[in-house]
């Protein structure tokens, strides 16, 4: 059968720095489940993005070709127009809306004087409810909703925009089983209707059960499109593809002789802010003196979530558990009380979370340690741009002076400030959460030879990282995360891609 | 004044520092300005604006009198763009300072007129109140998570409502002569004078010699650390223009009625709020906190205990205020104090504080206050009526910060 719906031809999509896809072609049939497979960062939102206009035409390279004729999208109206519909992980819906005002938001069932009809409104809405199953009330206001209750709600919305490519990003990556079952089972009945599905996902054992094709992306190139009718692609043949890359040699070389243990954390568990869920459950972690350990872990796995909460407890609530450093139990209730116990954490989210981008390079690199710099409370300035020179040329930062603001710097050079500020406090043990993201071959280098350079001087670091091979290549040892409990802990020598995806993967098992 | 050499990190570590103070830095003024663009650009506003209504007043506007009466006029509103735009800068608002301005003055009045206690103890009082209302706020703002711009809404209502109370919705006046002293009152003839007031130029001198010799070991230690400094003739330059600025100011007030209290009040406030906020820890966290919330709570700021300060500390200004504008109006009336909030604010965005948070600086607020009091009082002198002068206010803050912006955008910000 070729009845292709839909054509994307060597698509390339550049960042200042980043080239985040390269020559990506991909073809979908018509009325199948097309499954889009790859790591963390490998390049799926992003062609995602491409597919559906917010990355307008012009912006990349490459052709779209829907349904026979090439398009050109400049905005989410012109893919929504011809009928490609996407349903993002974080789900786009305005909580104090009922259901029917929200499947018809921008798209309102308007009478004859173009007042909204709401009888023809919440009519509709039932209907579309029906046809996805969900047994509730048009008017009910969306907050009420769980999310998986919300997910129907918005692919209902999709439906009410005649969609005739329906894109889901991580459909179920926030739901629990019956509701991802329910989900699926959906996405099986819209098939039958004749609509066809692009579906990201990084649950295999639902790729296997549900998708007609596979198409896996590593670093931003397709590797290869499965075919899953015959049912014989299992998934370790499909991890094979999302890791199948070489180690290449831009991981330093490095002597590991780790020391005594630094950090030590036992019974580590972690509420969700306010859903009424665990997102880390009893994990004992350690790190030594010397040593770079890894965290591994798929998105939503609780990695961010188990490093900030024993940051100082800046996520979560009724965290439960102890921590150890050198042996001896401490509090880290604050921040301020984590920074004075040795502790840092450099965040994965530079822009957000890392850095006061309006102020200079120097005010950055001093804000965790102006206690360092000051006394009796007034900061020695001339001092503060010192240091900061130091560590600008220890860690090569490039920019005209320490008085530059750090939102004109590029990615990498962002991240080195980061792990300045952090140096400086002087810290036992780092906590370094996705460093190398976003920046390009050469700065990850340098990011990965200072950690070197931070273990040989007795440090402790931790890394937690979506890239394998980068884990592979820097840790001694390496943890997975699953589903917010530890579900092994491998020597680097023993530890492969392949056994430590199946790790990374295993929560099934686990959790029942 | 021809440049010596393009930075001073070039610099040969072999030279000593007081040698090389005299001859390196920079003087291509082009670098200077643009390397603080936001800021210069106040001050040649601020420069054009008293030409301007210099020009259109025949010279009344810098005449000695009306210098004099500049300072008295605004001075109280130039202590609330102190605190404001600390408040500013941290990416808050505060509604509430005319009442505040208002309760504390009626507190002092209340005590010192009605019940005769001693004209300081009103003065103690005032500025009391005006940190227990700010203690108020910084409750709510920084404990209980309540957004600044609803906590100092209810404020200005209930800070109205009390000052009413306090007062019994009457005024009360005369403030013992003391205590008019603090808004009225100049120092004068204290070291003599042939029609001029010695002591005013005196310690204008020795305001511009600090200067001179602070900014000097400024430089000195900016070279040892070798970081980039302008070149020494323009530096001189530049202490030489302050100098005869300030002397000139000082020749005006010294051939009117002297050297005002108000104004060494005003000047002391200056001095000691930008030094808290460019050289502090607490100054710091203020930056940090109103430029990125979450990168200084991941930082170790206490950001609920800077925010309580932040709040408490505006409190207290806006009881120094509240004791300035009681002295001057000698008494307190249940509507004084009104729309104070407004002039602060404006003041603060005028002198370049961001909306968004995390940029401006005490200097310029006070100096974007002062651009406001030449406007008015320019305004003033010329007969033009209240309602146009209200029009031009209100037009030149929204330039002004249209000019923010603009600047924002191109220097490519990513915020």
């Amino acid at each position: 059968m070729d009845d292709a719906i839909l054509e994307m031809r060597g698509i390339t999509k550049r960042f200042p720095g980043v080239t985040a896809l390269q020559d990506v072609s991909i073809t979908v049939q018509r009325g199948e489940i097309h499954a889009i497979c790859g790591e963390n960062g490998a390049g799926k939102s992003t062609l995602m993005k491409v597919l559906s206009g917010v990355y307008p035409t012009g912006s990349y390279e490459g052709e779209i070709i829907f349904d026979g004729q090439p398009v050109h999208f400049n905005g989410i109206r012109d893919s929504e127009h011809v009928g490609i519909v996407i349903i993002h992980q974080e789900l786009a819906l305005v909580p104090y809306l009922s259901i029917a005002e929200n499947i018809f938001l921008g798209n309102e069932r308007k009478g004859a004087s173009s007042l909204i009809d709401w009888h023809r409104t919440n009519a509709e809405a039932g209907k579309l409810l029906e046809s996805v199953g969900l047994a509730e009330n048009p008017v009910t206001p969306v907050i009420q909703l769980g999310v998986g209750k919300q997910q129907l709600v918005e692919i209902a919305k999709a439906l009410s925009k005649e969609v005739r490519l329906l894109i889901l990003d991580e459909p179920t990556a926030a739901l629990n089983d019956i509701d991802s079952a329910h989900l699926l089972g959906l996405l099986r009945k819209l098939k039958e209707r004749g609509i066809t599905c692009i579906m990201i996902s990084h649950k295999l054992n639902e790729i296997t059960a549900i998708a007609d094709s596979t198409t896996v992306i590593r670093d931003g190139k397709t590797v290869e499109t499965l075919d899953m009718r015959a049912g014989d692609v299992t998934q370790e043949r499909i991890i094979r593809g999302m890791v199948g890359r070489d180690l290449e040699s831009f991981y330093p070389d490095r002597v590991s002789s780790p020391g005594e243990e630094v950090l030590r954390i036992e019974d580590w568990t972690v509420r969700h802010p306010v859903q009424d869920r665990n997102v880390v459950e009893g994990a004992n972690i350690n790190v030594r003196a010397g040593e770079v350990v890894g965290i591994a872990g798929l998105m939503g796995a609780g990695r961010t979530e188990l490093a900030m909460s024993v940051f100082g407890r800046s996520y979560g609530r009724d965290i439960s558990g102890r921590i150890f450093m050198h042996g001896k139990e401490v509090k880290a209730r604050n921040v301020a009380e984590a920074i004075d116990n040795g502790i840092a954490y450099a965040t994965e989210d530079r822009k957000r979370y890392g850095l006061n981008l309006i102020a200079d390079v120097a005010r950055n690199i001093s804000a965790a340690a102006l206690g360092k710099l000051s006394r009796a409370g007034w900061v020695n300035g001339n001092e503060e741009i010192k240091v900061a020179e130091q560590k600008r040329r220890d860690m090569n930062i490039k920019t005209p002076t320490v008085m530059s603001v750090v939102g004109q710097l590029s990615g990498g050079n962002q991240q080195k400030v980061v792990l300045s500020k952090w140096l400086l406090t002087d810290p036992d043990v780092l906590i370094l959460d996705e460093p190398t993201r976003g920046i390009d071959v050469g700065a990850k280098y340098e990011i990965y030879t200072i950690i070197n350079k931070l273990v040989a001087d007795g440090k402790a670091v931790i890394v937690i990282s979506s890239e394998l091979p980068e884990l592979l290549g820097i840790c001694d040892r390496i943890y997975t995360l699953s589903a917010g409990r530890i579900t092994g802990e491998v020597p680097v020598a023993e530890a492969t891609q392949e056994n430590l995806m199946a790790l990374m993967t295993k929560e099934k098992e686990l959790a029942a | 004044m021809t440049s010596t050499k393009p930075t001073a990190a070039e610099e040969t570590a072999s030279e000593s520092a007081p040698a090389a103070a005299l001859h390196t830095g920079i003087s291509d003024p082009r670098t200077l300005i643009m390397r603080n663009l936001r800021q210069s650009g106040i001050y040649v506003a601020f420069v054009a604006i008293i030409a301007l209504f210099a020009v259109l007043t025949d010279g009344v506007l810098l005449s000695p009198g009306n210098i004099t009466n500049i300072v008295l006029q605004y001075s109280y509103i130039l202590v609330l763009a102190i605190g404001m735009v600390i408040v500013i800068i941290a990416g808050h608002i505060d509604l509430s300072v005319g009442s505040v301005v208002a309760l504390t003055g009626a507190v002092s009045a209340v005590l010192v007129i009605q019940q005769d206690y001693p004209w300081w103890a009103g003065m103690v009082a005032a500025v009391a109140v005006g940190v227990a209302v700010g203690a108020w706020h910084g409750f709510w703002v920084a404990y209980v998570g309540i957004p600044a711009f609803i906590v100092t809404l209810a404020g200005m209502l209930l800070f109205r409502g009390l000052t009413l109370q306090v007062l019994d919705n009457i005024s009360l006046s005369p403030f013992p002569s003391e205590y008019q002293k603090v808004a009225n009152g100049f120092l004068n003839g204290l070291i003599g004078g042939q029609g001029y007031d010695a002591f005013t130029l005196l310690i204008a001198a020795i305001a511009v010699g600090g200067y001179a010799v602070f900014g000097f070991r400024t430089r000195l230690a900016r070279i040892r650390y070798q970081q980039p400094v302008e070149s020494f003739p323009l530096f001189v330059t530049k202490v030489l223009l302050v100098g005869a600025v300030v002397m000139y100011f000082a020749w005006q007030l010294a051939h009117a009625r002297g050297l005002p209290i108000v104004l060494i009040i005003l000047a002391v406030l200056v001095l000691a709020y930008g030094l808290v906020t460019q050289r502090t820890v607490f100054g710091r966290q203020v930056y940090a906190i109103g430029g990125n919330l979450s990168a200084a709570m991941l930082s170790g700021v206490k950001v609920k205990k800077v925010n309580f300060w932040i709040f408490v500390n505006m409190g207290f200004l806006a009881g120094v205020a509240g004791v300035i504008y009681s002295s001057r109006a000698n008494g307190a009336q249940p509507a004084a104090g009104n729309m104070f909030e407004l002039d602060a604010i404006a003041a603060a965005f005028i002198g370049g504080a961001a909306v968004a948070g995390g940029v401006g600086t005490v200097q310029g607020a006070v100096v974007g206050g002062l651009i406001m009091a030449v406007m008015s009082n320019g305004m003033q002198l010329m007969g033009v009526d209240q309602s146009t002068q209200s029009v031009v206010k209100g037009l030149v803050l929204l330039v002004a910060v249209a000019f923010d912006i603009y600047n924002k955008r191109r220097a490519g910000a990513t915020r």
